[in-house]
C-alpha cells in the first residue's frame, strides 16, 4: 500500500505500526512514531494498523544545540 | 581539573527538580566528526548536553542518532525545538522528544527570524504555556529583554535562557546589563545560551552571576574543538568563582598597589 513516510511516498507491505518499523529495519526503541499526526507511544505501535495514504513522522535525536 | 573548584563555596545549580553540578552545557551539533564530539563532551565536564528532533534517515538510521555516541545514563540530555518557527511546531517537537523516553526537559526555541534566529516571544510564550501546563520542565531560549524573561518565569518555565548574542553568531556577551537585570529579578536559573564565541566570552558571561551557560558552535567550530571544550570548562568554573569571589570597585583614577611611604629622598 501506498503511505507517506517522513515526507516521502513509499510503498510498504502494511500491518501495524510495528510490522512498518520492522520492514524498514528500524528498532522502535530508537524512534518516536507519529502517525496522522498523533503521537504513537512505543507500548502501542502493535495496535495501530496502517491504512492506504497515512502520513507517518518517524523522528529521533540528532546533534543539535 | 577540580583542584581550583575545591576553594569555591557554592550551591549546585538545581532546574526543575534536578541537580546539576556543571554550570557548563554544550550542544552536539556542527562537529567535524562523532569521535571529536564525544571527546569534546567529555573535556566540557558538561552534565546537560542538547540535541535536536528530526526525521529518521530511512536508508543510514543506524548511523544518524546521536544516541550510538551518547550514553544517557552518563549524561542528561536535554532535547530542543530548533527549527521550528511556530508556538505549535515547537510544542509538536517537544511532544515527541518526551516520547523518547529520557525525561520531560525541553529547551524551547521558537524562533522569529531567519537571520538572526531571534526568537518569536510571543510564540515562545504561547508554547511555554501549554507546555508548562503537559507537565514538561521548559527551558526558554529568549532574547536578553526583561520583561518577557519575567513573563516566561509567569509562566511556569523551569530556566529562562536569554542570549549573550545570536545563535552561532560567537560575538560574546553584547549586552551584560540586561543579562545581570534579568538575573537579578528572576528566582528561576538563568542561563546564557548562544553567542559565546571563546573562554573570555564564557568567563565574563558567568562573572555576570548567572546560573550557567549553554553553547555549541563556540566548541564544535573550534579549529581544536576538544582543547576550546576544556578552555571552557575553565573559563566557566573561573567566571563562576569570580563572580562569588567579588570584584573589586571600578575607579576612574589609579591607586597605588607599593606603599607611597618610605621612598628613598
Amino acid at each position: 500500500m501506498d503511505v507517506v513516510i517522513n515526507g516521502e511516498q513509499k510503498q510498504i507491505r502494511g500491518g501495524t505500526l510495528l510490522d512498518v518499523l520492522a520492514e524498514l529495519e528500524l528498532d522502535p526503541r530508537a524512534v518516536v512514531v507519529e502517525h496522522n499526526r498523533k503521537i504513537v507511544r512505543r507500548v502501542g505501535l502493535a495496535d495501530v494498523t496502517v491504512t492506504e495514504g497515512d502520513a507517518i513522522e518517524l523522528v529521533h535525536f540528532v546533534g543539535g544545540g | 581539573m577540580t583542584t581550583a573548584v575545591e576553594a569555591i563555596h557554592d550551591e549546585p545549580l538545581t532546574i526543575g527538580g534536578h541537580t546539576f553540578t556543571s554550570r557548563l552545557m554544550v550542544g552536539t551539533g556542527k562537529y567535524p566528526d562523532m569521535d571529536t564530539m564525544v571527546r569534546a563532551i567529555e573535556a566540557s565536564g558538561a552534565e546537560v548536553v542538547t540535541v535536536a528532533v528530526r526525521r529518521v534517515n530511512l536508508d543510514r538510521s543506524k548511523e544518524s542518532s546521536v544516541l550510538h555516541f551518547l550514553d544517557p545514563k552518563k549524561i542528561f540530555l536535554l532535547a530542543n525545538t530548533a527549527g521550528c518557527y511556530t508556538a505549535a511546531d515547537a510544542i509538536r517537537y517537544a511532544r515527541l522528544a518526551r516520547e523518547a523516553g529520557f525525561n520531560d526537559f525541553v529547551k524551547l526555541e521558537v524562533i522569529g527570524d531567519e537571520e538572526t534566529l531571534l526568537p518569536d516571544v510571543a510564540g515562545l510564550l504561547e508554547a511555554a504555556k501549554v507546555l508548562v501546563q503537559e507537565g514538561f520542565k521548559v527551558l526558554a531560549y529568549t532574547n536578553e529583554d526583561l520583561v518577557t524573561a519575567l513573563r516566561l518565569e509567569d509562566a511556569g518555565c523551569a530556566a529562562v535562557m536569554p542570549l549573550a548574542s545570536p545563535i552561532g553568531s560567537g560575538l560574546g556577551l553584547l549586552n551584560p546589563f540586561s543579562v545581570r537585570t534579568i538575573k537579578r529579578r528572576l528566582h528561576v536559573p538563568v542561563i546564557v545560551d548562544a553567542g559565546v564565541g571563546t573562554a573570555s566570552d564564557a568567563c565574563v558571561t558567568m562573572e555576570q552571576g548567572v546560573d550557567g551557560i549553554l553553547m555549541n558552535t563556540a566548541i564544535a567550530a573550534a579549529q581544536d574543538p576538544v582543547a576550546m571544550a576544556h578552555a571552557m570548562r575553565m573559563a566557566t568554573i573561573a567566571g563562576r568563582a569570580a563572580f562569588l569571589a567579588g570584584r573589586m570597585p571600578r575607579r576612574e583614577v589609579a591607586m597605588p598597589s607599593s606603599p607611597t611611604k618610605g621612598m628613598l629622598d
